[in-house]
């Protein structure tokens, strides 16, 4: 019993309250089984072929490329996918599972409301009862995805705690999973959160980075020169990076929230500015005070407007595997604006700190190099807050 | 001997139970907690858990919550709260325990929270977001100081509650129904499937908490188990009255003490 596990290096663990103890072990078990299990993997491939829209397209970025002059530039579409985001990835394969376990609600923490909409729609999908927590001030943030929850059939209930944004979001959903452990479904969104959520998030993403691999060898021969993905609690960028850890000449870049600047009292960087932690069921880096408050943090993009990361990410971060950037919001703006101009691609606020770390790191590679970005969603919901933030008022 | 061990000893004598009471420190000060635990002592409380308050306290309902919020407010500091208590053994050899999360131990440093807790006077730690199976991050340097890391099991533990009692000292910690702290109207818990299990395994004291909060539940809950936790009904009252709570707090402590010993 006292074995430790879904350690990475010294990062993850399960401290999860004794009351939801059994239903982390049980899901444990019925992910070990089902990720083995062939017919499980038949109904997932189809979900993902045929309601998803995967696999999801590799595009060549060639303006983009010519504009920066380094390397050559690829764009992985997740914001193609049903519902607008990597998000369904993940949801498809949790839901699945919960299904599997005879579960008949789920419940979901989210942020910028993407992974809300996706629990939303599979929910729908699979007649299950649903249930969102989202910080209120994410919940004017993102007014649209709060409508669309709706209007798939799911509750959006507010959270009022603390920031009021997608910390306080994971501590309610933690709190309606202890009191409703019997008949609820956990469906955490990144790949964070207590053994097993880090591992099977990432097993539910990796399909994007082995679908990169794959499409980019059909298109060049090669694999990547470098990857670069957002990171908020850090699950599209897991999935993107995860098929290349063993290819050491890939470099892996994530894109953090630095908001108005890492010098600042107002982001989102847990790497640059993090340390040790336990919270939220995992050991991993977190922003907090000497004495171990958790911070307030702050970003522009309500996806990563996290104090923590996930477990993995933490151990490549101080492994050195991957490396990891700031961007600040002013920066996400323009590479949002960017993008659209030059490929006619409206990133998510999210992915757009993907994009400005790119448009740092491209011009620094050789022309025979190449460059994936990561773009993890569509920016639609976003055209309404850039634009407020570039003092354009958008009347209904 | 640790006084949690001599408590229960003495109460066994008597033939009596535990009454355990939770207060946050520093809510709404420092001062005002110092004469509630003297004060809640004085109408017969055993022991007392004191509140280490946290910015995201995941196994706490609204009560706890606010009170927590109230105390961070206010400056607490877990420095603090060492000081507090040393300040509290010149007057009281109560046995406290803190009640805590798992990010403030390990922030603080668990080699200098464990040491601190030995020199002032903490007799056990409550980490209610530590499960059995991660209790090595601190059990061996508590109990190298001396110090009790109390096991909680809930009744989703199940087949769990064997091996979590035979590593268990002090007392152990049984959480009454699913769900976070707060006063509850009524229990969906099967007590005598949980309690059978528990009396099968635990040989040592075991007492029982979550959404006890009136006399009456006390009356009930004390037939299952060695004493009765009760926190969030004391909270609320301090959450009401703050600084000027500590005498409608002892009357309701003596009301629990007087149900509990069948007065």
């Amino acid at each position: 019993m006292n074995t430790k596990v879904g350690r990475f290096g010294e990062f993850g663990g399960q401290y999860v309250p004794e009351t939801v103890m059994n239903a982390v072990h049980e899901l444990e078990r019925a992910y070990d089984f089902y990720k083995n299990d062939p017919q499980f993997q038949k109904e997932l491939t189809d979900l993902y072929h045929n309601y998803a829209g995967r696999p999801s397209m590799l595009y060549y970025a060639e303006k983009m490329t010519k504009d920066l002059g380094g390397a050559k530039i690829y764009i992985k579409r997740e914001d193609l996918n049903h519902t607008g985001s990597h998000k369904i990835n993940n949801v498809l394969g949790q839901a699945l599972l919960a299904k599997k376990m005879g579960k008949k609600r789920l419940i979901a923490e989210t942020g910028a409301g993407q992974h809300g909409v996706a629990t939303a729609t599979v929910a729908a999908l699979f007649g299950m009862e649903c249930e969102v927590y989202m910080g209120e001030e994410d919940m004017e943030r993102q007014a649209l995805n709060v409508y669309r929850m709706n209007l798939l059939g799911a509750k959006v209930t507010g959270v009022k705690s603390g920031t009021r944004t997608l910390k306080d979001a994971v501590n309610e959903a933690m709190r309606d999973w202890t009191a409703n452990i019997e008949n609820t479904y956990y469906l955490i969104g990144s790949a964070m959160g207590p053994h097993p959520y880090p591992t099977m998030v990432r097993d539910f993403q990796k399909i994007i980075g082995e679908e990169t691999k794959r499409q980019l060898e059909a298109m060049e021969h090669k694999l990547p020169d470098c990857v670069v993905a957002c990171v908020g609690g850090g699950s599209n960028a897991i999935g993107m990076f995860y098929d290349f850890i063993p290819n050491e000449t890939v470099r892996l870049v994530g894109a953090e929230a630095a908001g108005h600047g890492v010098g600042t009292a107002l982001h989102a960087a847990t790497m640059a500015k993090g340390s040790k932690g336990i919270f939220h069921g995992m050991k991993s880096l977190f922003l907090q005070n000497e004495e171990g408050q958790i911070d307030s943090v702050y970003s522009i993009s309500a996806g990563l407007d996290y104090p923590g990361i996930g477990p993995e990410h933490a151990h490549l971060h101080t492994s050195k595997r991957a490396e990891y950037v700031s961007i600040t919001d002013e920066e996400a703006v323009c590479a949002f604006e960017y993008l659209s101009r030059m490929e006619g691609i409206i990133p998510a606020i999210e992915s757009a700190h993907a994009v400005a770390a790119a448009r740092k790191i491209a011009p620094t590679m050789q022309q025979n190099e190449i460059m994936v970005i990561c773009l993890s969603g569509r920016g639609d919901k976003d055209v309404y807050q850039v634009a407020r933030y570039r003092g354009v008022n958008i009347h209904e | 001997m640790n006084r949690i061990d001599s408590m229960f000893a003495e109460l066994k004598k008597q033939n009596k139970k535990a009454l355990i009471t939770f207060i946050t420190a520093g809510d709404p000060d420092f001062d005002t907690t110092e004469q509630l635990v003297l004060e809640i002592e004085r109408q017969g409380a055993n022991l007392i858990e004191l509140g280490v308050p946290f910015s995201d306290p995941i196994a706490e309902g609204p009560t706890i919550q606010e009170a927590s919020l109230r105390s961070l407010q206010g400056g607490t500091t877990l420095e603090g709260i060492f000081e507090l208590v040393k300040k509290l053994r010149t007057k009281t050899e109560i046995p406290l325990a803190l009640m805590m999360y798992i990010n403030t131990v390990y922030r603080f440093g668990v080699e200098r929270f464990f040491a601190l807790c030995q020199e002032t006077g903490i007799d056990a730690v409550i980490v209610p977001d530590l499960p059995f199976e991660e209790h090595d991050e601190i059990d061996a340097c508590a109990y190298a100081h001396g110090v009790y890391p109390i096991n909680l099991v809930a009744p989703t533990s199940k087949d769990r509650i064997a091996a979590i009692a035979a590593n268990s000292k002090g007392f152990l910690y049984c959480v009454s129904s699913t769900g976070v702290t707060g006063v509850r109207n009524s229990f969906e818990t099967d007590f005598d499937r949980f309690f059978d299990t528990i009396k099968q395994h635990v040989r040592i004291p075991y007492c029982v908490g979550f959404g006890i909060s009136s006399p009456e539940q006390v009356k009930k809950m004390k037939t299952y188990s060695d004493g009765v936790i009760v926190g969030s009904a004391i909270v609320r009252i301090i959450g009401q009255e703050k600084k000027n709570s500590v005498a409608s707090v002892g009357l309701f402590v003596k009301s629990l003490r007087n149900a509990l010993d069948d007065i």
